[in-house]
């Protein structure tokens, strides 16, 4: 499922003293299966975007494409956009209410129409992709713990078989280990099934290492788009949109300004660390 | 699409209204309230029509701010005028079928129905030009005579500020739950009233629970800094009369002694 978003324009509270222009002139190609990091501080849009990808906001200028179809077009069915673009929200407690976890994950796929039995089938199946235990299947989704609620909350739009997944800050507020059993989750997602994966965020080092084009925001506009080494050079520029590199690169130029030859664009502490063997030895 | 909606519908701009202590505007916006009622000839109307629009010129808020208030009793000044218009006893001037318009009914329909708009557009000027803390900030000052009857004002000020506050949170946090629950296929405008209320489950769960939390974490932070009532309580910006402000009160006199010598004089 190919996305093009082209000149694209969103103005919040139009005509009143507290418009605010979210998006600015936004030009971007999203091919099939890609694993994309969505990066900019509070405030750059980011969030607002991926809103518009699922038609929940519509752009006051500009069109968005899926597959070549024209979402604007009156007789493209929202609903079925809702089904190919899942899309997470931050906060799992803004979608979780029913009396279990399994019923809350059947509720999307019931929305789009299917069955009863259908619907059972999808929940199972996204809850195990998610990798929740299955202990917590029937319990509230309220006594759940963070990290598990942000799973059932993944399942809950996973059982509607989107072909993109768009997660909006997915580790907000999730402990280290929390946050790496997440994304590692996520990261399978992308592998075994070739979704494509947009991945909000805010932190460099939570997704330098998982995704493989990063695309930097910063007040409405886009900053950078390139694969993360590239974005990461420019990690001058980023800590002036108050955003900054993994600390890895940080490192790299430290030591290649004292001396010792090293490539500076590596991104994983791991890449970092046969980088410094090469050159010490 | 609900962050459209503007409740307490602050207009941030900077004027000698805006400027104004809480309790002028709020006396202020009383007294007009009344004055509207005190007079019958063309004259009153125009005293007060001057009035209120050197007001407006002076907030710096465009007139259309007012007028969308108007759409709120659209209906009611409708109902006003045809029921004054063809119930009113007197002199007929057209006559449809059993329906008589009569130059008395012509006229209190017209003036009442400006009465109305006056109404509507006076408080507007006051919630326009008042952050809705300064309101029940005045209003507390204004209503503490009744604490000697044992009124808890300061208790009822409270709650009325934190539930003003609350409301945009809550219009907030209900388009984002709105959001999440559409983005998973759920449907909130068609079917019939019973489908509908049933689609409203997915989204008062959330909310209820968001909004019970809330009261909890704001009662937690108010118990860590020691808030145990009204009692003994100082403010950190008390309410001072200024200058300008008595120059307010002598307008709203002038206007009065304008309104009453008006009356007078025209009568006589």
């Amino acid at each position: 499922m190919s996305i093009i978003i082209d000149r694209v324009n969103y103005i919040y509270s139009k005509d009143t003293a507290y418009e605010i222009n979210a998006l600015k002139d936004i030009n971007l190609v999203i091919p099939d299966g890609q694993f994309i990091g969505l990066i900019g501080h509070t405030g750059s849009g980011k969030s607002t975007l991926v809103q518009h990808l699922n038609g929940l906001l519509k752009a006051t200028s500009g069109k968005i494409y899926m597959n070549g179809e024209d979402i604007y077009d009156p007789s493209y069915s929202m609903k079925r956009l809702r089904s190919k673009v899942g899309l997470v929200f931050q906060y799992p407690e803004h979608q979780l209410f029913e009396v279990d976890v399994f019923k809350d994950v059947c509720y999307g796929p019931l929305n789009l129409g299917a069955s009863e039995k259908e619907a059972q089938l999808r929940a199972f199946e996204a809850l195990k992709r998610v990798g929740l235990n299955e202990e917590y299947y029937y319990q509230s989704p309220f006594e759940l713990s963070g990290g598990q609620k942000r799973r059932a909350a993944i399942a809950g739009v996973l059982a509607m078989k989107p072909e993109v997944l768009i997660l909006d800050e997915p580790t907000a507020g999730l402990d280290p280990q929390g946050r790496d059993e997440i994304l590692e989750q996520i990261r399978k997602l992308h592998e075994e099934n070739h979704m494509t994966i947009i991945l909000v965020s805010h932190s460099m080092e939570d997704i330098a290492k998982y995704v493989e084009r990063i695309i930097v925001m910063n007040q409405g506009e886009v900053l950078f788009d390139n694969a993360p080494k590239e974005v990461f050079r420019h990690y001058k520029e980023l800590e002036k949109v108050g955003l900054a590199a993994p600390q890895v690169t940080y490192i790299m130029n430290r030591l290649l300004k004292k001396g010792l030859p090293v490539n500076p664009s590596v991104t994983t502490v791991e890449e970092a660390k046969t980088e410094i063997l090469k050159a010490l030895r | 699409m609900i962050r459209d909606i503007t409740i307490g519908q602050y207009y941030p701009v900077d004027s000698i209204i805006h400027r104004l202590d809480p309790r002028v505007k709020l006396v202020g916006t009383v007294a007009f309230v009344i004055s509207l009622f005190m007079f019958r000839r063309i004259s009153g109307y125009l005293i007060a029509s001057i009035f209120l629009f050197t007001v407006i010129q002076v907030s710096k808020v465009p007139i259309k701010f007012m007028i969308k208030g108007l759409k709120a009793i659209f209906l009611l000044l409708m109902i006003t005028v045809i029921f004054n218009l063809f119930l009113t006893p007197g002199e007929p001037i057209i006559q449809i079928w059993k329906l008589v318009i009569t130059k008395e009914g012509l006229k209190t329909a017209i003036f009442m129905a400006i009465r109305l708009v006056y109404l509507i557009m006076g408080s507007s000027i006051m919630t326009l030009t008042t952050t809705p803390n300064q309101l029940t900030d005045g209003l507390e000052r204004l209503l503490k005579p009744f604490n000697k009857i044992k009124v808890p004002v300061h208790e009822i000020a409270m709650m009325m500020s934190i539930a003003l506050r609350f409301i945009p949170i809550l219009l907030e946090e209900t388009d984002k739950i709105m959001k999440a629950q559409m983005a998973r296929g759920a449907d909130f405008e068609s079917g019939n009233l019973m489908k509908k209320a049933k689609s409203l489950v997915p989204l008062l769960v959330p909310l209820f629970i968001s909004a019970f939390r809330r009261a909890n974490d704001l009662a937690m932070a108010m118990e860590a800094r020691c808030y145990r009532g009204g009692e003994g309580r100082t403010k950190m910006k008390p309410l001072v009369y200024k200058r300008m402000d008595y120059i307010a009160y002598a307008v709203m006199c002038f206007y009065f002694i304008l309104l009453f010598t008006a009356g007078k004089l025209m009568g006589a």
